[in-house]
């Protein structure tokens, strides 16, 4: 989960990393009220979490409240890459006499931790990369050492501060590097962190990435959920437990198995095709187990969905047998009920042919049983043209 | 013949007590494992399924021979159960849990590594198994018989998927490595343990969108694989940003994308289906004319 950067510099502040004073907005009185409160110069920075917010005009300095209030009032509202501005960050204005660059990551690659520093700071980071990337030092961190002040002094070097800030800069990244540990994250980055005129060193921008899997040592992550950008049927489906993706087709998908669902999601763009570009409206594993009550909640969310013409249920029978998933589907149809959408039904492996002869001898009208995921998909995006 | 499971090896099942450890216990037996002890220090002296429960993975190498052991407790105590495992030297430790926190997994992954005693396979993965030898995990045990096929893959029911295809050759070993950002096995691992391994004339590979392991394995059989290899990669059309169910599956960016670690894998002469079952027809293709 991506955090907004307020959201990550408030859990910076928490760690005693040095931030700007500020408070969100969600309206030009607010930001006025709090350009008001902080006096002087204030920065009004829109809160999305997408890249090149600065490029696109979402941040604007403001030389006083109602100065404020006009830059809150043009920046809210506004659509960045697709993400519509819900709220400002109002601060107070910094004094930058350099821009450095410094993050903590995982490095899946080489299964490490790692630490990437610039004094190139304030452009996309992606950009230093490509276009100089003698000037992005990496420095890999020991998992099992984590980062002490040597190490954080090694970083603040490779950011080429000077020395009078290493310091400073040195007590601020090693209080990140407890940020990145502490709240579970996958990414802590500051960029730019700026060396003020006065010689303090401050994280003037905040992105933090979250591991959701280790949700369950933080309930405080609840509060980060964007619930205006959740999709209702995603919310519904986390609730039942379900692994659902909203996508934006017309052949609903169920199967077990996140690599099968992913395998199934392609194989019907393909078969789509060839009937107008037919695509899934979804991803949905509902796991190995995949009993009539799981297989009920599955269908009656993808059923929810309007934009579905047609299900494809892709099911490779192995812990669970497929003629109990056969059952399954036949129990979940009358759970939901008036089911007229018509139903792909591919099971293969453990006891496949008694699976199919179930879904035979039910005989319900929507149920349509192929052998092959190939020709199952087919039918699923021919079904779903149909329909439209 | 086999890779790293094989008629020598002795399982002992890490929370065997619990639902899922006693539930694969028992399909594990049936399936010809020699499951000689489980874990729990809570409940030294019991038996699950016949097999007795020592307080420690120490005690069940040292008084009932295991050598091989398999994870199933819930993801808060995954690290610690994977630690004890290192500590015990275990040689081989399959990680089943789905959920672990990636922080857990890289600094257990870093201790096994500081260690240089345990493989690591997973976590998030179905486990490995040698068809009709030995099975350590939750790959069901029918699917196909023993054969000279070796598999490795990121996914588990497209591992299911794939065995039942070709089940009229059969499989040396089929590895699943599972679909967490860092796991502790991977493609290359397993690429180089099947081409020393005289038993698996060919391998397929599977793999998902995200990270760049595809990339690195491509590379890696460019240079290192001489055994015929077909891969499959899943997530063509998967949304960037998104996760796909896996906690590793996602395109960030232009990075991890499916196209991209097809292109690597077919420019090193991997022969890649569009669909499982056009990659299973590739390798019987191969299996035919070997």
């Amino acid at each position: 989960m991506d955090l907004f950067e307020y959201q990550a510099k408030k859990l910076f502040a928490e760690h005693g990393v040095p931030v700007p004073t500020g408070k969100t907005a969600t309206t030009p009185e607010e930001a006025r009220a709090i350009a008001t409160e902080l006096g002087g110069k204030v920065v009004v920075k829109a809160q999305v979490k997408a890249g090149g917010r600065g490029k696109a005009g979402g941040v604007k300095v403001a030389d006083g409240p109602d100065d404020a209030f006009a830059k809150a009032t043009a920046i809210l509202g506004m659509d960045i890459k697709g993400h519509t501005v819900h709220s400002v960050l109002v601060e107070e204005a910094s004094n930058i006499a350099e821009e450095y660059y410094a993050s903590f990551l995982l490095d899946r690659a080489n299964r490490t931790f790692l630490a990437m520093a610039s004094r190139e700071g304030g452009m996309e980071i992606e950009e230093v990369a490509a276009t100089n990337p003698q000037a992005l030092a990496r420095i890999p961190i020991d998992p099992l050492t984590g980062v002490d002040a040597a190490k954080a002094r090694e970083i603040a070097v490779a950011a080429k501060l000077p020395e009078s800030a290493l310091a400073g800069a040195s007590e601020l990244l090693a209080k990140l590097w407890t940020v990145f540990v502490k709240s579970d994250a996958t990414l802590v980055e500051v960029n730019p962190l700026i060396l003020t005129a006065d010689g303090r060193v401050i994280a003037l921008d905040g992105k933090v990435s979250l591991d959701e899997n280790a949700d369950f040592r933080h309930p405080e992550n609840e509060a980060f959920i964007d619930v205006s950008m959740v999709d209702p049927l995603e919310q519904k489906a986390k609730e039942k437990g379900l692994n659902y993706v909203k996508l934006e087709g017309e052949v609903g998908i169920i199967g077990n198995g996140a690599g099968l669902v992913m395998s199934t999601l392609d194989v019907v763009t393909y078969a789509g095709e060839e009937f107008g570009g037919k695509r899934p409206a979804n991803f949905l594993d509902i796991g190995g187990g995949a009993s009539a009550e799981v297989m009920a909640n599955g269908l009656s969310i993808i059923l929810g969905d309007p934009s579905v013409k047609s299900v494809f249920v892709n099911i490779f029978g192995g812990i669970t047998s497929c003629d109990a998933v056969a059952n399954g589907i036949i129990q979940a149809l009358e759970i939901v009920g008036n089911v007229t959408t018509p139903l792909v039904v591919r099971l293969d492996g453990n006891n496949a042919e008694e699976g199919r002869r179930i879904l035979a001898e039910a005989n319900s009208p929507v149920v349509k049983p192929v052998d092959t995921m190939d020709g199952a998909a087919k039918l699923a995006a021919e079904l779903a043209a149909a329909a439209a | 013949m086999a890779i790293w499971l094989d008629e020598n090896s002795r399982v002992v099942v890490q929370g065997i007590t619990g639902s899922e450890g006693a539930k694969h216990t028992k399909r594990m037996l049936a399936a010809g494992t020699n499951v000689v002890a489980g874990v729990n220090p809570r409940k030294v002296g019991q038996q699950v399924e016949g097999v007795p429960v020592f307080g420690s993975v120490a005690d069940a190498m040292a008084q009932a021979g295991a050598n091989v052991s398999v994870i199933f407790v819930p993801p808060k105590f995954t690290k610690d159960a994977a630690i004890e495992a290192i500590d015990a030297a275990i040689g081989l430790a399959v990680v089943i849990t789905e959920g672990v926190p990636v922080h857990d997994t890289t600094e257990f992954f870093a201790y096994s590594q500081s260690k240089g005693t345990t493989r690591i396979i997973g976590p998030n993965c179905p486990g490995i198994a040698s068809p009709g030898v030995s099975n350590a995990g939750i790959i069901p045990a029918d699917i196909t018989p023993g054969g000279r096929i070796g598999l490795v893959s990121k996914s588990g029911t497209l591992t299911y998927q794939m065995m039942y295809e070709l089940r009229e050759f059969g499989f040396s070993t089929c590895v699943g490595i599972g679909g967490d950002p860092v796991i502790g096995t991977t493609h290359i691992d397993a690429l180089d343990a099947f081409e020393a391994d005289p038993g698996t004339d060919a391998i397929v590979m599977i793999g998902e969108i995200g990270g760049d392991a595809e990339e690195r394995a491509a590379a890696h059989i460019e240079a290192h694989v001489s055994k015929p290899v077909v891969g499959y990669v899943a997530g063509f059309t998967a949304p960037e940003g998104k996760t796909m169910g896996h906690a590793g599956a996602i395109v960030s960016g232009s990075s991890g994308t499916a196209q991209a670690k097809k292109e690597a894998l077919e420019k090193a002469g991997v022969r890649v289906g569009k669909t499982p079952s056009e990659t299973a027809r590739l390798m019987a293709d191969i299996m035919r004319s070997l």
